[in-house]
Formats: structure tokens, sequence, C-alpha cells
């Protein structure tokens, strides 16, 4: 018994994440054989509460890789701009 | 006197801020062909400002926030990229692509005027420069175009009553300073105005439903006269490394010879 709307979800970040990694400073390619190593992985797990657990770790990585962006974007120009 | 904010937002599309830029063969630009391109970031910040506006839910409401950028045909990407982040409809003029990072800032700033008197605006937000072209003026000069106050480099915006006083907070030298203003007004922004949101991929898929209006600066009334030349880009010179001196008797010398004694 497959729940659907969880497999959904699941989908659904993976590929915001993939969007993501588009920009990613190591490069794309490192950033999705990482992401799909660290999905194929969980592909096993079957527990509802587990998927979940695993959603909301993978919102959490895609803030933090938001957060990294807008850091690295604000340091550069603050160095470019700001630094005397 | 309003009843409620209605936003411009100019947008530009320039060479991404991670790319180092080329200069071409001939000495009259930067390469651009095949070059990473994406919005301007202090653009950036202005529309996350308006939309910041909006979900403040302050005493005026914001009833619509255009994006507007002039440039060649792939500009309407960083327009799509702008209704992502919650602009609500975007204007495209087309002024074809330019190896001199688009029309001059005198330009622009005719154009936007033509749009705040046709579209009714209140408020126009603009980044403080282009990280390509870094002139600096389009703000100011739109200002001075429409006679409006002006607030430039806001590190906070904060509109204050119904009447429409907005108080911007911008950086001086050892503190901050507070103006007053009423609208109609032009504010460009800051580094710390705010930290945009990532334009992430639904908002991206519904910003493709959001209308685009493709115009022409003939439409708008304006020409592209230039009154500025490129002579001539080129590279800075490349750092050249210190050299050491043995001793104190050395460095006088050096000093010497060098003219500074």
């Amino acid at each position: 018994m497959v729940n659907n709307e969880l497999r959904r979800q699941v989908i659904g970040i993976y590929k915001e994440l993939l969007w993501l990694g588009r920009e990613y400073p190591l490069g794309f390619q490192y950033f999705r054989d990482r992401l799909h190593r660290a999905f194929a992985g969980q592909a096993h797990v079957t527990d509802e509460d587990q998927i979940r657990k695993g959603i909301a770790r993978a919102e959490f990585v895609k803030k933090e890789v938001e957060a990294l962006y807008y850091l690295k974007r604000y340091r550069t120009l603050k160095q470019r701009y700001e630094s005397p | 006197m309003a009843s409620g904010l209605r936003i411009l937002v100019p947008v530009k599309r320039v060479i991404d801020y991670a790319v180092k830029p080329r200069i071409n063969k001939a000495q009259t630009g930067v390469e651009t062909a095949g070059v990473k391109h994406s919005l301007n970031p202090f653009d950036e910040l202005s529309i996350e400002e308006a939309v910041r506006l909006r979900e403040r839910k302050g005493p005026l409401k914001v009833e619509n926030i255009l994006a507007l950028s002039a440039g060649g045909p792939k500009t309407p990407d960083v327009l799509r990229t702008a209704m992502a982040m919650g602009a609500d409809r975007a204007f495209h003029i087309d002024v074809g692509d330019s190896a001199d990072g688009g029309p001059e800032p005198l330009t622009v700033a005719k154009m936007l005027k033509a749009v705040v008197e046709k579209e009714n605006i209140n408020l126009v937000l603009l980044g403080k420069q282009a990280i390509d072209g870094d002139q600096g003026q389009t703000g100011q000069m739109l200002a001075g175009l429409l006679g409006w106050p002006q607030a430039t480099q806001a590190s906070k915006v904060d509109v204050k009553d119904e009447a429409g006083t907005v108080e911007i907070t911008h950086e001086v030298d050892g503190g901050v300073e507070t103006l007053r203003a009423k609208l109609p007004l032009v504010i460009t922004t800051d580094l710390r105005l705010n930290e945009p949101r990532y334009a992430s991929l639904p908002n991206i898929m519904k910003a493709k439903k959001k209308p685009l209006e493709k115009k022409t600066l003939a439409d708008l009334g304006v020409e592209d006269t230039r009154r500025l030349k490129t002579l001539k880009v080129t590279e800075p010179p490349a750092r050249t490394g210190g050299g050491k001196v043995e001793d104190v008797d050395g460095l006088v010398s050096k000093l010497k010879e060098l003219g500074a004694l």
C-alpha cells in the first residue's frame, strides 16, 4: 500500500532541490549526484512517519541551501561595494 | 492622497555576480554571449521590499506591483523571476541586445517617467545600481524628472500612516539617517534592506501565468539617444607583488629610490 500523497510530496521536494542545485557553487553534477544518493538511500523506507521525517529533513536542507546562496551573494557584494 | 500603493520596480538583467566578466577583443565592452545572466542583486532587494510591504499589511495596502525591464529578447527571464518573487505583472521594454550595458540612465529615467504617469504609480523602488554598469544614477534622475522626493540607499522602509507618510532609514558614515517623506516617492535600495527570497520552482511555474506585456520605447514616447561614448574598455592592471628588504638601510635606500624620502 503506497500513500500517494506522500509520494507526491517526496517527488515534489526532490524536484525543488534539483532546481536549487543548478546554482550550486561546486556544480550541478556534484549536487545532483549527492541529492540522488541521499534520496535513493531512503528508498526502502515504508513507514509513513519516517517518510514525513525525511520530507521535513529535505525541507530543512532546502532552507539551508537557500541561506547559503543568499550569504554567498551578500558577502561577495559587501566585499565589492562596501569594503574600504 | 493615495488609497493604496501602486509600486513600480524597474529591474535589469545583468551578468551573474559570480561570473568574472571578460572584455571582448575589440575592447568596446564585456563579452556577454554564452555568459550566465541573472537578475541584478540590488533589484532583487527592491522586489523583495515591495513584496514585504504587501505582506506586512501596513496602513496602506499594496494594490499592485509592476516589474519592468528594458533589454533584449532574453529579458523576460528575469521578469519571470521577479514575478515568481511576488510581482503581479511585468512590462518588457524591447531595446534589443547591446554590448554596452543597455540604454543610458537618462533614457531609462525618461522611460520610467512615462510608465509612472501612464500606470498611475505612486512608489518606485529601484536597486541603487546595476552590477554591470555601476552607474547608480537612474533613481536620482527619475526623482528629478518627476519632481518627487527621493530616499536613496534605504536600509529600512516603513509606511507610517494612511496619508502616505513613509520613513526611510539609510546608513551614513558612523550611523544612520532617518528621512520622512510623503507619497509619491522614489526609493533606492541598499544591500542590507532585506534578505531576498529564492524564486522557487512552483512559483516560477505560477509566474508563467502572470501577465507580461511587451512594449517599445516609441510606445512610451522616448528616444534612445546616447550622450556618452565608450572609448575603450580594458582590464585593471594586474597586482604586482611586494618585495622584501634585508634591513633598515635597505628600506631607506629603497624609499629614496622610489622618491618617498
